[in-house]
């Protein structure tokens, strides 16, 4: 009797509660506010979510829906990733925004059979650029072959045109993440001559003695960074130590925010890394930001990580999702929308420079358009140098493009096999 | 001189600088299993809290101060002074004293008797249980340590072997000083143990708990000082790591380092960590330079697990530790 009383008033619950979840848009954010990487995941999820915020406080919502979100803490865990997915995917989860590439890489054929969009942005699997075999899964602006590519250009611009005889070296983070950029650097090196050098770094990254050892003996001309974590100060430390120029030192975008840099003081005063969008609080949505959600203490965390690098990065994230889904609405004419409209919202994407400034973040990020050939975005960077006498990063050069062609083609040849491999016939959605 | 060898002999002068370095975490687990036969998981987290307290102090951050905002609506984060660091070092070490107090008050006394896998599973708890305390005391983000201490490559050791070899070798000054601060640390132990009332009475509860206890020993005193002093440990070992790399909540990791060291130098033998540490730090460093060309680099983690795999085929109680004899 005790137990049909308590399933009558499950029932209930669950009418009364179903019409007010599906009048809300669903973002989960895969977050790590623990472990030994929280260091960097607290600033993207609370960019992340304050963005949503905002939309939600500013806007009301998108299309006048309500934004409903929700966090789940991977602690970078690949496994903990792979539970929070199954957690939320019955939730109507309209993005998922993994910020792991182990994680990612777990996702995508789940994602797949399951019709969940999944938006990787500046990591995950770099073939996922070819729509027609990934169909749930986007990276744009940019993934790690364009990034590695947009360092490659940037040293020719900065030799004249030639880095013929030159050595670089890439120190990595010997995980799948820090493998990634090593194709296309290797085929680069074919086509530039110059010779390039692989140097591993162990998770997490602590003990880099031997790997200093060996630049300080092998010399390269410019060293390479794919770094995350405790890796990228460490790393900058050692440099500083070996007496390496700092402004050869380049990292990806992974390995150039303020916590990378501020644990090692004046020793970091001009190092380099890629920026695949803005940062600061010099742009006009912070006035927005200030008034909805800073001073009205809906921030999230502990609201003083707002302006930095890897905030502006969850935030740049939460405003493409955002976008993504005001371009589902109007493509369907709905403003509660599913994740299937949204994958139609995120694969029909534009981004123009005046859609950027009317959101208050002109000049933030690139231009891009999104196809079904091309998940991708434009794949453009810039490069930024830290000022460790002001203590801020300076963007020293406009969006460099990366070698796009090469990048495709080997993008293709990975997806492919990609498809081959899952008996898939690559074809566009839409 | 070929300049492999001068390669391989800066790669082992630098294995010994960076052994140093994991004996400093070592030692701390040495000091618990020799005392009270406790392998303590939680000292890498030990080490993490006591440099998140340092800095704390340093820059006069209020402890707690996000959870305090959360619930008052606050904007509180610091006093507005920064302590000097001769004064933020002592109030760290009360702070471990303090610490190593309510570990043997709330955990350690509840479980006299019980056994060591008992305890293991206690400082796993604890581990965790810190780990969240550093994070909600003094927030999860990334902080500078400068206690002062030199850092950068050393030009007089750079100079000296250049002059007689014709290459510098590069030896970072803060490891050098941790080379320093480890000796003094393992000398001051050695006369603490040897030459004080309460050292002796520590040696007596390592060698046998129940001749101690029957002589009048307190057991709960004894393991008071001797997490005081594993705290303490925490605290140099987390200056030397933080100082390398900030202080942020990977620093606990540095525990894994330690556990190589200490099958081989032997769980109950601090002279053991020293030695065990730099058999490791030149190991690791001789292995990476000569097999990197061949199996490519990134060796540093698994080479000293597998040199310990080695060791415990041969020597299970490792180099320096307690000969196991079983009769049968």
């Amino acid at each position: 009797m005790k137990m049909t009383r308590l399933a009558a008033t499950l029932a209930a619950t669950m009418i009364a509660a179903g019409p007010a979840l599906a009048d809300t848009l669903h973002f989960p954010s895969l977050s790590y506010r623990t472990g030994p990487f929280a260091a960097g995941g607290i600033p993207f999820a609370d960019g992340y979510s304050d963005y949503l915020t905002l939309i939600n406080e500013r806007d009301g919502g998108i299309g006048g829906v309500p934004i409903r979100q929700t966090e789940c803490e991977t602690a970078y865990n690949t496994e903990r990733g792979v539970e929070c997915y199954q957690s939320i995917r019955g939730d109507n989860p309209l993005v998922l925004q993994p910020l792991s590439t182990g994680i990612t890489y777990q996702l995508i054929p789940r994602t797949m059979e399951d019709g969940i969009p999944m938006h990787t942005m500046g990591y995950g699997r770099t073939s996922a650029v070819n729509g027609e075999v990934f169909n749930w899964t986007f990276n744009y602006p940019a993934n790690y072959w364009d990034g590695a590519s947009v360092i490659i250009n940037y040293l020719l611009s900065e030799n004249d045109g030639s880095l013929e005889g030159k050595k670089i070296a890439l120190l990595y983070h010997n995980s799948a993440y820090g493998r990634e950029p090593i194709p296309t650097l290797t085929n680069l090196a074919e086509r530039h001559g110059y010779e390039l050098l692989t140097i591993g770094v162990d998770s997490p990254g602590q003990e880099q003695g031997s790997q200093w050892l060996q630049i300080r003996r092998e010399r390269p001309d410019y060293v390479v960074m794919w770094g995350w974590g405790v890796m990228n100060p460490t790393a900058i430390q050692e440099a500083a130590n070996i007496r390496f120029p700092m402004e050869n030192f380049i990292g990806v975008w992974w390995s150039g925010s303020q916590q990378d840099v501020l644990p090692v003081g004046q020793g970091a005063h001009g190092y380099k890394a890629l920026a695949m969008h803005g940062t600061g609080t010099d742009y006009p949505i912070y006035a927005d930001m200030q008034q909805y959600v800073i001073d009205t203490g809906k921030y999230a965390g502990t609201g003083d990580e707002v302006g930095t690098v890897l905030y502006s990065r969850g935030m740049y994230a939460a405003m493409l999702a955002v976008e993504a889904a005001k371009k589902a609405q109007e493509i369907h004419g709905v403003a509660a929308i599913t994740p299937a409209m949204m994958r139609d919202g995120m694969a029909n994407l534009e981004i123009t420079e005046e859609l950027m400034a009317e959101l208050g973040l002109p000049n933030f990020g690139p231009a891009f358009s999104v196809s079904c050939n091309n998940h991708g975005g434009s794949g453009q960077a810039m490069i930024q140098q830290w000022d460790a006498n002001a203590r801020e990063w300076n963007l020293i050069t406009d969006w460099i493009d990366p070698d796009r062609e090469m990048i495709m083609e080997m993008a293709m040849e990975d997806s492919l096999a990609f498809a081959a491999e899952n008996n898939m016939t690559p074809s566009c959605m839409n | 001189m070929p300049d492999t060898l001068l390669f391989a002999m800066e790669a082992t002068l630098n294995g010994l600088t960076a052994g140093v370095m994991y004996a400093l975490v070592a030692l701390g687990f040495v000091l618990i299993f020799k005392a009270s036969g406790i392998f303590n998981f939680a000292q890498g987290v030990l080490a993490l809290f006591a440099a998140l307290t340092l800095v704390g102090f340093q820059s006069g951050q209020i402890p707690f101060s996000h959870l305090i905002n959360a619930i008052f609506g606050t904007r509180l984060h610091h006093f507005g002074w920064n302590m000097p660091t001769v004064l933020a070092i002592p109030a760290t070490v009360l702070v471990m004293i303090l610490l190593a107090i309510l570990i043997e008050r709330y955990i350690l006394k509840h479980l006299v008797n019980q056994e060591p896998i008992i305890l293991f599973m206690a400082t796993i708890g604890l581990a965790y249980f810190l780990e969240g305390l550093g994070d909600v005391m003094w927030g999860a983000e990334v902080k500078a340590l400068d206690v002062g201490l030199p850092k950068g490559m050393s030009s007089a050791v750079d100079e000296a072997t250049f002059a007689w070899f014709g290459y510098g070798f590069y030896i970072d000054r803060l490891e050098l000083w941790a080379a320093g601060i480890a000796a003094i640390l393992v000398a001051s132990l050695t006369i603490f143990s040897q030459y004080t009332k309460q050292g002796r009475a520590l040696r007596a509860v390592a060698d046998d708990h129940q001749a101690a206890l029957s002589v009048g020993i307190s057991l709960r005193f004894i393991w008071v000082l001797t997490w005081s002093i594993a705290g303490i440990v925490a605290l140099v070992a987390g200056i030397m790591w933080g100082s390398k790399s900030g202080v942020q909540f990977s620093l606990s990791l540095i525990a894994l380092k330690a556990l190589p060291v200490l099958i081989l130098g032997g769980f109950t033998s601090i002279p053991g960590a020293i030695v065990g540490g730099l058999i490791i730090g030149v190991g690791e460093k001789l292995f990476d330079f000569f097999m990197q060309p061949i199996i490519g680099g990134a060796t540093e983690n698994w080479f000293a697990y597998m040199l310990a795999l080695v060791f415990l085929l041969f020597r299970p109680q490792g180099l320096f530790g307690e000969r196991i004899i079983e009769r049968v």
